[in-house]
């Protein structure tokens, strides 16, 4: 494979872009001058290395799953452990670096969007120990099936605003974020919780949480002195995917699995599977594959999971999917809490509902694979969150 | 992108003589008077209703009417407008069935310049070759979309001004200088002056800020080649707001929000439209 070399003038091949009102180009291109600025800065450097090494917790472990390797019977199974990162999920790396450039960029208010609520909360723990004023938008029926997030967000010192408009899910969230910066871009900065959004933001947050893939480069190194064989994340917009991934796009030897949710089943059309069942199309400032209807609406999504119910993608996978570099498929609710509950019981360790998906993708893959061989899952967040919506699932009770 | 700049400039050239846009303007301006630019969205509460709105702001004085096709995630409007999009996609309405209603439209009023504002997507969506001809049957004469900055203009521009469409873009009080320019480059029919950082909507009033914008945007489309006229549009509402644009140097005001606020509000259809015409006929009287 040649050089991967992306983005190329804001594009992922035919993807991405900034497809954005005028009033965000002046903002956007400011941000791009200071990222470049700042990211080649060894005092930023340094001082971000600090906040996730110490604040944080970085490296996380990849730990070698020896009961989940024995009851699947195939291959070696590592997790990521991104759920023991500050905050509760891979999120924080991400936040940590926008928060602290936009401080160097003198913005005093950040805003973020959020799903699930993890971005939220990374959002408001990286303000408040940067010192930023931070507001969340997240959606009305996320801040119901997610209320202890909420709860953690206000605790951090941010102000939550419920989002009444379209589907109430992370889509809206998004919408309702974007007006905001419209309207008070002069003295703010948003911080996109995904490879998502106008360019730059994609290749930022790529980059900031590119390092999950290079620890796991280092820590498999050192454990069997190779590559793994297979990688795999759950995708929603894909950032703890894109982060696993991209230290070893180059790599052919190594596969990677992105898993999208399905729902209740694609056929039944309550799914989030961006990648499986969408078209090219443009949203967010990206053009990308989206889940829409022939008029270019964007359809409504369902996943139990609320940090993977987007009917988009980051357009770097839309554009891995293309040139088929990595493999997407899917995964059900019903599959996910199962291996939710499996991860719980074999490893004692309980899984967000978002990673449950790449967990149950991944046994199913190290069962067909040798035993000689290794697979890594990135176990992107703790599934503390998630126990109320997994005990009425279990109970019968589903939204 | 750049490159286009030449093509753009020759295009102009042709359409002069036919498009309903630059007539309009050309014969507002010899009456020395302002255009009053109306937008609704269309499938608002129904499409039929949408109809007799359209029919009672151009009796009432409407120079130029803006069709907004609903799309789903509408970043840049305010409440005001996302509800009436919402409740419209609700009904069914579809784009087909708005281009539809422009040919309707354009059957009783020949000379009206009708304008399409959405979102990229459901250009995208249908192809942008393809949407460009629909519409250009159905008597649409140019196209506003939000979302689509000069950087992503290549494909839109060729489709539009291959058939002779205006391509009206969007400039925001934070637009530099020499954006300005380029963007009055590829821009035809009129330019859209955003008043203030924001979305669409209704205000109370207006900063300073939003004069010195208008003056700084004024000298660049005086100076544009064929005198590109300049419209305001974001949070006028009322007589007092379209003088204070029109003291500041705009060609055209553009009312949104507060014509979505009144089909919201009054049930009545006779009443609507009877206050839709009145509340026009005082907008236009002070573009006078």
């Amino acid at each position: 494979m040649k050089k991967y070399n992306f983005p190329f003038n804001g594009k992922f091949g035919n993807f991405g872009g900034k497809f954005i009102p005028e009033t965000l180009v002046p903002a956007i291109e400011e941000l791009e001058e200071s990222y470049k600025k700042f990211t080649k800065d060894s005092n930023f450097k340094k001082e971000l290395k600090e906040y996730l090494e110490n604040y944080a917790g970085r490296p996380t472990p990849l730990y070698f799953a020896k009961n989940l390797t024995e009851y699947v019977g195939g291959a070696k199974i590592y997790l990521k452990r991104e759920d023991l990162l500050h905050g509760g999920a891979h999120k924080t790396n991400n936040t940590l670096g926008q928060c602290l450039l936009a401080k160097k960029m003198g913005k005093k208010r950040i805003i973020a969007e959020t799903g699930a609520g993890q971005h939220g909360v990374g959002t408001a723990l990286a303000s408040a120990v940067l010192g930023l004023e931070c507001e969340i938008y997240m959606g009305l029926k996320d801040t119901e099936r997610q209320k202890l997030n909420v709860f953690r967000m206000k605790l951090l010192g941010s102000k939550v605003h419920p989002v009444k408009s379209g589907t109430q899910t992370l889509k809206d969230a998004i919408n309702e974020a974007l007006r905001d910066w419209i309207t008070n871009v002069e003295n703010t900065y948003y911080v996109i919780g995904s490879v998502v959004g106008p360019h730059p933001y994609p290749m930022i947050v790529r980059d900031f949480q590119s390092i999950i893939g290079k620890e796991i480069k280092k820590q498999i190194r050192k454990i069997n002195g190779t590559l793994p064989n297979a990688i795999v994340a759950c995708v929603g917009g894909g950032s703890n995917a894109i982060g696993s991934f991209y230290p070893f796009i180059s790599d052919q030897e190594v596969s990677l699995y992105g898993i999208e949710a399905e729902g209740s089943g694609i056929k039944t059309g309550k799914h989030s599977a961006t990648l499986a069942a969408g078209s090219s199309g443009i949203l967010h400032g990206m053009q990308t594959y989206l889940l829409q209807d022939k008029m270019g609406q964007i359809s409504a999504t369902h996943s139990i999971s609320a940090g993977l119910d987007y009917p988009g993608v980051g357009p770097e996978h839309s554009y891995l999917k293309e040139i088929k570099r990595v493999n997407y498929k899917s995964c059900t609710d019903d599959d996910a809490i199962k291996a939710f509950v499996i991860l719980s019981e074999k490893e004692g360790i309980i899984p967000a509902l978002e990673s449950a998906h790449a967990i149950s993708y991944g046994m199913k893959l190290a069962k067909k694979m040798k035993k000689s061989e290794d697979i890594v899952i990135t176990l992107s967040g703790r599934g503390d969150k998630d126990v109320e919506v997994v005990q009425n699932y279990l109970n019968g009770i589903r939204d | 992108m750049y490159k286009t700049n030449r093509v753009t400039k020759k295009k102009k050239n042709n359409n002069n003589n036919n498009n309903r846009i630059d007539k309009k303007f050309y014969e507002l301006k010899r009456k020395n008077e302002k255009a009053l630019i109306c937008y609704v969205v269309a499938g608002f509460p129904d499409i039929m209703s949408s109809e007799h709105i359209i029919t009672s702001l151009i009796n009432g004085g409407a120079d130029i009417i803006e069709i907004g096709i609903p799309f789903s995630d509408p970043i840049a409007d305010g409440s005001t407008i996302q509800y009436a999009i919402q409740k419209s996609l609700i009904s069914g309405t579809t784009p087909d069935m708005c281009l539809e209603l422009a040919s309707r439209i354009r059957k009783t009023f020949t000379n009206v310049p009708l304008i399409i504002m959405t979102y990229s997507n459901i250009l995208y969506r249908k192809g942008y070759i393809q949407f460009a001809k629909k519409a250009k049957e159905c008597g649409i004469d140019g196209f506003i979309i939000p979302d689509i900055p000069m950087e992503e203009s290549k494909e839109y521009l060729n489709a539009m001004q291959n058939i002779g469409m205006s391509t009206i873009f969007l400039v925001s009080p934070n637009t530099a200088e020499k954006r300005l320019k380029m963007i009055s480059r590829i821009c035809t029919g009129f330019l859209y002056a955003i008043s203030v950082y924001g979305t669409t909507g209704e205000r109370q009033g207006f900063d300073e800020y939003t004069i010195e914008s208008i003056k700084r945007v004024k000298k660049v489309t005086a100076a544009a080649a064929n005198g590109l006229p300049l419209a305001v549009g974001f949070g006028i509402s009322n007589p007092k707001h379209v003088r204070y644009m029109i003291n500041a140097g705009a060609d055209a005001v553009i009312i949104g929000s507060a014509i979505i606020k009144k089909i919201q509000e009054i049930e009545n259809k006779e009443t609507l439209l009877n206050t839709l015409n009145r509340f026009i006929y005082e907008l236009k009287n002070s573009c006078k």
